[in-house]
C-alpha cells in the first residue's frame, strides 16, 4: 500500500509551478472520470462521496418534516390517513438519525480533516474508508428501497411489541438496511482511532492535537464499542418476527424492556456520537474567530472522553415510565445529571474563550453563537427529562420533541453547517458569498427557534407526540411551529445554492482565509492529494492565537482606510 | 513505521484441541440441562457459555498470543459488555425493590 502512493507521486510531473511557485495540482483536478471518484482512497474525496450521499438523505428526511407540519397545521387529521401519518414521522427518524446525523460531521469533516490535522497523507486504512461509504450506500438504498415499496411505521426506536407483533410494515427490510449502515460507522470509527494513534506527525503530541481531533477520537470509541449492540438487536427483531423465536414477545416468553435496554445501549451514545463531533466544530471555530487559544484546552479533551464513557450509562433514562424497576430509574436519573457536567464544561470554557477575545462575526461564528445558546437550552431540558418526578409529567410528549431537536438540530446541524462554511475553502478552495452566508445563519436560528420553542410549551401542555390530530387549543402553537419550519426550510435551502454557486463564481480563497492556526491551514486550497508535500513537523500548542495582535492589525487597516 | 510482532505460529493441534474441547462443552450444556438443579442451572450453563467464549478469544481470535494493546482493546469489548448486562440486570432484578403506591 505504501509503495503503491510512492510510486504513484514519483510519477507524477511536478506539481509546483516553477514560474509562480504556486501548486497546480490539488486532489479535484489530480484526475478525472467517474472512476477517479467511485473507486478513490483519498479520504478527501471520500468526504466529498459521503457529502454528497448525506445531503440527499437530509433533504430527504426534510421533506417528510415538510409534510409532518404540513398535516399539524390543522387540529383534525385530514390531509394523510393516521397510517401514512405514523409512517412519515418514522421514516424522518430513519433518515435523519442513521443516515444524516450519524454520518454528518464524523463522515464529512472527520474524514476530510483528521488526517490533515495530524499532519498524515491518509488515513491509516484508505480502503477500508472507502468501503465504509460504499456500505453506507448500499444501507441507504436497502432503506429507500423499504420505503418505496411501502414505509414503516413504528417510529424510529422501533419498539417491541410494535415492530414484532403489530406491524404489517417492511420492518425487516427497514432494519437491514439499519445494520448495514451501522457497518460503516464502525468502520469509520476504527480507522479514526488507528490514524490518531498511529499516524500523527512527529512532535504533535496528544496535547497538541486540535480538540476537533479528540472529539472525534471519543466519537468513534463509541461508534466501535456501541455500534454492535444495535446491528444485534435488529437482528433479534427480526428473528421474532421471522421465526417467532420469544425475545421481546411476553407470550413467547420474551420482555418488551429487553428491547428498550438494548436499543438505547446504543441509541443514547448515538446521540453523543452526533453532538461530540460537533463540540469539535465548536472549539475549532470559537478559537479562531475569538482570536484566542481555548480556554481550559485539557478539561474540553477531557470532558470529550467523559461524554463518551458516561453516555454509555445512562440509557435508562428513556425507560422511566415503561416499566423499568423504580430503583434502577433513580440510578439513571442520577446518571444522567453526572452527564451534564463534562457537557457545562464545555459550554463555559467556549463562554470564556470569546472572553477578552477579539471577535468576529463572519458566518462560521454566528453558527457557533446559535449553538451554544441551542444546545444549552437543550442540554438544560434534557435535565428536566433526567429527573424522575418532571419527565412523568412530560414523556412521550412534544416536550421531548423540542429537547432532543434542540440538541440534534440547534446543536450539531448548527455545528455542522458553521464547520462547512468555515472548511469550505478549504474543501473546495473558493468562498461562499459571506452576506448570503450570515443571512441564512440567522434566518435558521430564528426558523429554527420559531419551530421548536411553541413545542416545548405544547408538550408541558399536554400534547402527546406522534399524533395526527389534536384539540382545537393546540392550534395556534402548532401554526407557529409550521410557519418556523418553512423559515428553517428556506435557511437550509440557501447555503445549497450559494455553496454550489460558490464552486464557480466563488471567490479564490487562498489556502488560509481565516489566518486559523491549525495543519489543515498550512497545506493549500484545495490539499494536493498527498495532503502536504513535505511532512509537518509540529513544535507548538494548538490555538495560538493573539487577540492584541488581531486588534492592532484591525485598527492599523482602519487608520490607513480613513487615510486613503 | 508499524511495528509487527512476529506472528506467532500456533500448532494445528492446539487447534484441534480447542475445537474438541468446545464440543465436548457444547455436549455438557445440553445434558446439564436435563438436570433438575433448580436455579443453578442457569449459573452452570453460564459458567460453561463463559468458558468457551473465553477460549475462542484466547485461542482462535491469537489473543493469547498478541501484544497488550490488543489486550486492551478486547478487555474493553468485554467491560463495555459486562456494563451492558450489569445495568439490564439491575432493572430486572430490583423491579418491586421500592413499593410505588397505586403501581
Amino acid at each position: 500500500m505504501e509503495m503503491d502512493r510512492t510510486v504513484v507521486a514519483e510519477e507524477r510531473p511536478t506539481i509546483i509551478d516553477t514560474v509562480t511557485g504556486a501548486i497546480r495540482e490539488n486532489y479535484l483536478n489530480a484526475n478525472y472520470g467517474l472512476k477517479s471518484w467511485f473507486l478513490t482512497v483519498d479520504h478527501k474525496r471520500i468526504a466529498i462521496l459521503y457529502l454528497i450521499s448525506i445531503t440527499l438523505f437530509f433533504f430527504l428526511g426534510g421533506s417528510f418534516a415538510v409534510m409532518i407540519r404540513l398535516e399539524l397545521i390543522t387540529p383534525q387529521g385530514d390531509l394523510v390517513q393516521a397510517e401514512t401519518y405514523n409512517k412519515l414521522f418514522t421514516m424522518h427518524g430513519i433518515v435523519m438519525v442513521f443516515f444524516f446525523l450519524i454520518p454528518s460531521i464524523p463522515a464529512v469533516l472527520g474524514n476530510f480533516l483528521v488526517p490533515i490535522m495530524i499532519g498524515a497523507r491518509d488515513m491509516a486504512f484508505p480502503r477500508l474508508n472507502l468501503a465504509s461509504w460504499y456500505i453506507y450506500v448500499v444501507g441507504g438504498l436497502f432503506t429507500l428501497g423499504a420505503m418505496i415499496a411501502g414505509g414503516i411505521d413504528t417510529g424510529w426506536t422501533f419498539y417491541t411489541p410494535y415492530s414484532t407483533s403489530f406491524s404489517n410494515t417492511y420492518v425487516i427490510a427497514t432494519g437491514l438496511g439499519i445494520f448495514v449502515v451501522g457497518f460503516s460507522s464502525i468502520l469509520t470509527g476504527l480507522n479514526f482511532i488507528v490514524t490518531i494513534h498511529k499516524m500523527r506527525a512527529p512532535g504533535l503530541t496528544w496535547f497538541r492535537l486540535p480538540l476537533f481531533i479528540w472529539s472525534n477520537y471519543a466519537t468513534s470509541i463509541i461508534m466501535v464499542l456501541g455500534t454492535p449492540v444495535i446491528a444485534v438487536t435488529i437482528l433479534l427483531v427480526a428473528l421474532e418476527r421471522g421465526l417467532h423465536i420469544g425475545i421481546f414477545d411476553p407470550a413467547l416468553g420474551g420482555d418488551p424492556i429487553l428491547f428498550q435496554h438494548l436499543f438505547w445501549f446504543y441509541s443514547h451514545p448515538a446521540v453523543y456520537i452526533m453532538i461530540l463531533p460537533a463540540m469539535g466544530v465548536i472549539s475549532e471555530l470559537v478559537a479562531c474567530f475569538s482570536r484566542r487559544r481555548v480556554f481550559g484546552y485539557k478539561f474540553v479533551a477531557f470532558a470529550s472522553l467523559g461524554i463518551a464513557v458516561i453516555g454509555f450509562l445512562v440509557w435508562g433514562h428513556h425507560m422511566f415510565v415503561s416499566g423499568q424497576s423504580s430503583y434502577a430509574g433513580m440510578i439513571f436519573s442520577f446518571l444522567s445529571f453526572i452527564v451534564a457536567i463534562p457537557s457545562a464544561i464545555k459550554v463555559f470554557n467556549w463562554t470564556a474563550t470569546m472572553y477578552k477575545g477579539s471577535i468576529s462575526y463572519d458566518t462560521p461564528m454566528l453558527y457557533v453563537m446559535g449553538f451554544i445558546g441551542l444546545f444549552t437550552i437543550g442540554g438544560l431540558t434534557g435535565l428536566f427529562l433526567a429527573c424522575l418526578g418532571v419527565d412523568i409529567h412530560v414523556h412521550d410528549t412534544y416536550f421531548i420533541v423540542a429537547h432532543f431537536h434542540y440538541i440534534m438540530v440547534g446543536g450539531t446541524i448548527m455545528a455542522y453547517l458553521g464547520g462547512i462554511h468555515f472548511w469550505w475553502p478549504k474543501i473546495t478552495g473558493r468562498m461562499y458569498p459571506e452576506g448570503w452566508g450570515k443571512f441564512s445563519a440567522l434566518l435558521i436560528f430564528v426558523g429554527f427557534n420559531l419551530t421548536f420553542f411553541p413545542q416545548f410549551l405544547l408538550g408541558y401542555l399536554g400534547m402527546p407526540r406522534r399524533y395526527y390530530a389534536y384539540p382545537q387549543e393546540f392550534q395556534v402553537l402548532n401554526v407557529m411551529s409550521s410557519a418556523g419550519a418553512s423559515v428553517l426550510g428556506v435557511g437550509y435551502l440557501l447555503p445549497l445554492v450559494y455553496f454550489l454557486w460558490s464552486l464557480r463564481y466563488g471567490r479564490i480563497a487562498g489556502s488560509n482565509p481565516w489566518k486559523a492556526t491549525g495543519l489543515e491551514w498550512q497545506t493549500s486550497s484545495p490539499p494536493p492529494t498527498e495532503n502536504f508535500l513535505a511532512t509537518p513537523v509540529v513544535t507548538e500548542e494548538p490555538y495560538q492565537y493573539s487577540p492584541e495582535e488581531t486588534e492592532a492589525e484591525y485598527a492599523m487597516t482602519k487608520k490607513e482606510n480613513v487615510n486613503v | 513505521m508499524i511495528e509487527h510482532s512476529e506472528p506467532h505460529i500456533v500448532p494445528k493441534k492446539t487447534y484441534y484441541i480447542v475445537f474438541a474441547t468446545l464440543m465436548i462443552l457444547l455436549f455438557v450444556t445440553v445434558a446439564m440441562a436435563f438436570v433438575p438443579l433448580g436455579p443453578f442451572n442457569i449459573y452452570v450453563a453460564m459458567a460453561i457459555a463463559i468458558t468457551k467464549a473465553v477460549l475462542v478469544v484466547l485461542y482462535f481470535m491469537h489473543v493469547r498470543y498478541s501484544n497488550r494493546l490488543i489486550w486492551v482493546a478486547a478487555g474493553a469489548g468485554f467491560v463495555w459488555l459486562v456494563i451492558l448486562l450489569a445495568f439490564t440486570l439491575a432493572d430486572y432484578s430490583s423491579r418491586g425493590w421500592i413499593k410505588v403506591p397505586g403501581k
